[in-house]
């Protein structure tokens, strides 16, 4: 890359230091970058500044008392956290929740989907320049907010997920409300999109920057839209159905230029299938229990088990080592989505300039309490 | 004791009871029904008894006649551990790769194969070439502390997409031991491995760059091992690595340790 040491081009290279205090890094993430000029020759994230040993907590936790924990990880997205340390666990004890409970927890998963959709869409959108979004995604997160403050009490750490079910039965009224909210939707993502879609210089900040090829991808360990916007068809809901997705009829959207822009027309266009999601579950909402019976006291067999959910960033998935009659666990490990998705940032970005790398870490939409937790 | 045994002469004259000055009233009441009991025990027991044969037919009737219940209303049964060395990708690894697999096992789904540590990018990059696992989904590690045949365990968790099945490779790593990287195989595995490094010390040979990653450069100890205060270690071991030793240890030295103790 660089030239004989005793170049020009050398002395011109500089070291410059990326955060960890910068806004566009969405949280505490710090990039060194070597600098030709305004061109990224090589770039190390470091992170690790927001890490509260959240797997060492959860060694020392009965099972339902880690569910508060998922919370914090992902914080922008804490319903699908929840639902995999959940689902996770039903694998391992072996419970079937009730019909009702999985529509809930579906409802639930893909209002969290979009409302994490939406602050994607803002902040990538302001860190590139276009300020508008931001009060449109926000006016409209805020009514998934409400929603989930009147079913569970909180609008970002839900816990509102338990093992074998839901802990709360839907609050009377909340199914019109939310239906209002979902059919809501669909028109103003049209709205959404009139600001960006077509917009001149969107597409001139979008359209080749970080590209990275399927085969890449795939080698990278990249999961969710980054990989879906690569053309690999791939989602958990589809391929290792949980819950009761192989009863919803909704579709994979992918890209196929590899590029920021279709990793944008996908998550736009994954916004519009959760509504549908939401639509359809609603429509077929069954009666019945909420939890299914599981014991008081969880007590877990002797064994490892893997379990992971589609969450808005990609592939989440627990690991979780259990020893006989054990009623913690004695590891959990977390396979986060923006951990694994960051690592690959640096071979987007070779080549390009310091403001595409804000348009790279947009587009990978990382969140730092998942990456460090 | 004195009470029970002065008690039921006094007892049995059921007027007596109510004009006594009565300085014991509780020992009176707790009496009355165990007198009380054994009177109803004939009739009730034969009632009882005709009820629960009763109920007992009417279960039986009712579980023979009636569909079964859903699961979520059953008692929920946990997986079992079923042998898994028939499965097809432990058969064509035991003839790819010689001496591989120490054991292969099915739990709730998910196929696990034990392998020696030695072969694992042998392991590797057959089931990657040769059986289409292209993607590494996870790595990770457990420490058992009291195993005799190594301490950690390193968890390799890899993805095929053509049937969308998934294999687990677990690798048996003494405290000492030294793995090779499968950086080689999987870029991803990169901060992964340094993950491992960074919380458990597992030291990975021929990795690129193999640095701490969620603790900073310099923190003394791997915070996930289980010999590891949860409450965590001074930060001054990051500077005085001789007072604080590797791999946790204690929290409080010695002396001040004792010292607290006599004061409490």
């Amino acid at each position: 890359m660089s030239g004989p040491e005793t170049s020009l081009f050398d002395i011109e290279e500089m070291e410059i230091n990326f955060g960890p205090q910068h806004p566009a890094t969405h949280g505490v993430l710090r990039v060194m970058v070597k600098l030709d000029g305004e061109k990224i020759v090589e770039s190390k994230p470091i992170i690790g500044y927001l890490h509260r040993g959240t797997e060492k907590l959860f060694e020392t936790m009965d099972f339902p008392a880690c569910i508060p924990h998922t919370d914090r990880m992902d914080y922008v997205a804490a319903a699908t956290n929840n639902q995999g340390f959940c689902v996770t666990m039903e694998k391992l004890l072996g419970i079937s929740i009730p019909p009702r409970a999985a529509y809930i927890r579906m409802i639930l998963a893909e209002l969290q989907r979009l409302a994490s959709h939406l602050v994607w869409f803002a902040t990538h959108a302001i860190d590139i320049g276009a300020i508008t979004p931001f009060f449109y995604n926000f006016r409209d997160r805020d009514e998934i907010l409400d929603l989930f403050e009147e079913y569970c009490g909180a609008r970002l750490t839900l816990n509102t997920m338990k093992i074998g079910g839901v802990p709360y039965e839907l609050p009377d009224g909340w199914l019109d409300r939310c239906r209002k909210v979902a059919d809501a939707f669909p028109g103003r993502i049209d709205e959404y999109e009139t600001l960006l879609t077509e917009n001149r210089i969107w597409k001139k900040r979008t359209i080749g920057i970080g590209v990275i090829s399927p085969e890449e991808a795939i080698e990278w360990g990249l999961t969710g839209p980054p990989l879906r916007g690569s053309g690999v068809n791939w989602d958990i809901r589809k391929v290792f159905p949980y819950d009761r997705y192989d009863e919803i009829d909704f579709e994979i959207p992918i890209g196929k230029n590899c590029d920021t822009y279709d990793r944008y027309l996908v998550r736009v266009e994954e916004m519009r299938q959760s509504v549908r999601i939401i639509q359809q579950c609603l429509d077929r909402l069954p009666d019945g229990p909420i939890m299914a019976r599981a014991p008081k006291v969880l007590r877990a067999k002797e064994g490892m088990v893997y379990g992971a959910v589609e969450a808005p960033k990609g592939e989440l998935g627990y690991f979780i080592v259990t020893t006989e009659k054990g009623t913690k666990p004695y590891r959990c490990h977390v396979r986060p989505p923006s951990f694994i998705n960051l690592q690959a940032m640096p071979a987007m970005i070779e080549g390009h300039l310091v403001a595409d790398m804000i348009a790279v870490i947009g587009t990978l939409d990382i969140v730092l309490g998942e990456i460090d937790r | 004791m004195t009470d029970d045994i002065s008690k039921p002469p006094e007892d049995t004259p059921m007027p007596d009871d109510t004009v006594k000055p009565s300085p014991e009233p509780s020992a009176v009441d707790t009496d009355k029904p165990a007198e009380a009991k054994p009177k109803v025990t004939d009739e009730e027991k034969a009632a009882k008894i005709a009820a629960a044969k009763a109920k007992a037919a009417a279960k039986k009737a009712a579980e023979e006649n009636a569909e079964p219940k859903p699961p979520w209303e059953e008692k929920p049964v946990p997986p079992e551990r079923l042998d898994g060395s028939d499965d097809p990708d432990v058969v064509a690894l035991a003839e790819g790769v010689e001496d591989a697999v120490l054991s292969a096992d099915r739990f709730a789904g998910d196929l696990t194969v034990t392998i020696p540590a030695a072969k694992i990018v042998e392991v590797c990059s057959f089931f990657k070439n040769e059986r289409g696992f292209a993607f590494l989904v996870d790595l990770t590690a457990i420490d058992w502390p009291e195993r005799e045949e190594g301490r950690f365990d390193v968890v390799y968790w890899m993805h095929r997409f053509d049937d969308s099945c998934r294999l687990r490779l677990v690798a048996v790593v003494a405290e000492d031991q030294i793995i090779e990287s499968v950086t080689g195989v999987w870029k991803v595995a990169n901060w992964m491995e340094r993950e491992v490094y960074d919380l458990y010390g597992i030291v990975f040979a021929n990795h690129p760059s193999l640095e701490r990653i969620l603790t900073w450069e310099g923190f003394n100890g791997h915070p996930l091992r289980k010999d590891f205060p949860l409450e965590g270690i001074d930060t001054g071991a990051a500077i005085y690595p001789d007072v604080y030793p590797t791999g946790g240890g204690p929290v409080v030295k010695p002396e001040q340790k004792t010292e607290k103790g006599e004061k409490a």
